[in-house]
């Protein structure tokens, strides 16, 4: 075969023992996370289909709000999808910067477009939501500001790390933006409760009885865990990328990428 | 059954327009988001090759 100025053989990174801090190794990491994407896709689509057939064919329409309710089985698990990806973010990020871990850095840059993606679906969902329910598309009561807010953090992450050239300083900056930005999620999340919104109560509360049908109830928490699939799968493929980015000079990668057709990636 | 007819189900009880608005944009976020993600993917690895590819040429000549 064509001659290599690298080693086309690679141990399967899989087979060997598992230690806590195996897959912190962008090698495994990209092993593994290269087998379980199918998976993860398969999962969000049959969750995502399931949730939509509840929620459409299944869930009563409202008695008070008519079918616009429905916005609520995308609306909820957006919401709550924009706040838990920022404290991902902010988590790997603090890691990667307290133990000079690559990988966590590389997790943080990855999961924020995604972050910001739900943080915007949470918007223009509640907008369209609004309209119909309150009579105005906006109102700056302090849950949709400090979502708003979200919005910006995540934007204001992203143009940092993209802005500095040396990655490990661009994330380490990124780091100290994506704690200190950290102390909005409670505010988002508790805004309903200390100041007089506009916008209502906590949907799901774990002390009180479920104030909905169990069936929208089943359809929201399917599409919550089909955007669970979605992101992990999402966030799981630009980490790839990156990790190919930034070790494009390894020798792993280089065993990685001659590696004959027919042979597992 | 919610709807007896295909028209029912796309008027969403006279709030098709905000029920279908919100939606269609998420679904084509998401498919953006995805997009974007996996053509990264590609170009990076593609970047990798190249790199491999003209390392090789460097050690025959």
């Amino acid at each position: 075969m064509s001659p290599s100025v690298r080693s086309s053989r690679l141990p399967n990174p899989l087979s060997n023992p598992l230690r806590l801090t195996t897959f912190a190794s962008p090698v495994r990491f990209h092993a593994l996370t290269g087998a379980l994407l199918p998976w993860l896709w398969a999962v969000c689509l049959l969750l995502g289909a399931a949730g939509l057939y509840i929620g459409f064919f299944v869930a009563p329409t409202d008695a008070t709000q008519g079918d616009s309710y429905r916005i609520i089985f995308i609306h909820v698990p957006a919401a709550w999808m924009s706040m838990l990806l920022y404290l991902m973010m902010a988590g790997w990020a603090a890691i990667g910067w307290a133990f000079n871990a690559r990988l966590a850095s590389m997790l943080a840059r990855a999961i924020a477009p995604t972050g910001a993606m739900f943080t915007f679906m949470a918007l223009w969902t509640g907008a369209l939501w609004g309209k119909p329910t309150w009579g105005t598309w906006w109102v700056w009561d302090a849950r949709l500001t400090s979502e708003l807010i979200l919005l910006f953090l995540y934007f204001g992450y992203m143009a940092l790390v993209a802005a500095i050239d040396d990655p490990r300083r661009a994330d380490q900056a990124g780091a100290l933006v994506a704690i200190v930005g950290a102390v909005n999620v409670p505010i988002i999340y508790f805004s309903v409760k200390w100041w007089n919104t506009l916008h209502q109560g906590a949907t799901i509360s774990m002390t009180a009885a479920p104030k909905m049908a169990s069936t929208m109830l089943t359809a929201m928490l399917l599409m919550t865990f089909a955007f669970w699939a979605y992101a992990f799968a999402v966030v799981f493929t630009r980490t790839r990328a990156i990790v190919l980015e930034r070790e494009r000079h390894t020798d792993w990668v280089g065993a990685l990428v001659t590696r004959r057709p027919g042979e597992q990636r | 059954m919610n709807w007896s007819s295909a028209g029912e189900f796309f008027a969403m009880g006279g709030y098709g327009v905000y029920v279908w608005g919100s939606y269609g944009v998420a679904a084509a976020a998401m498919l953006i988001d995805a997009a974007y993600a996996a053509a990264r993917q590609r170009r990076a690895l593609a970047d990798a090759r190249r790199e491999i590819d003209d390392e090789r040429e460097e050690a025959v000549r």
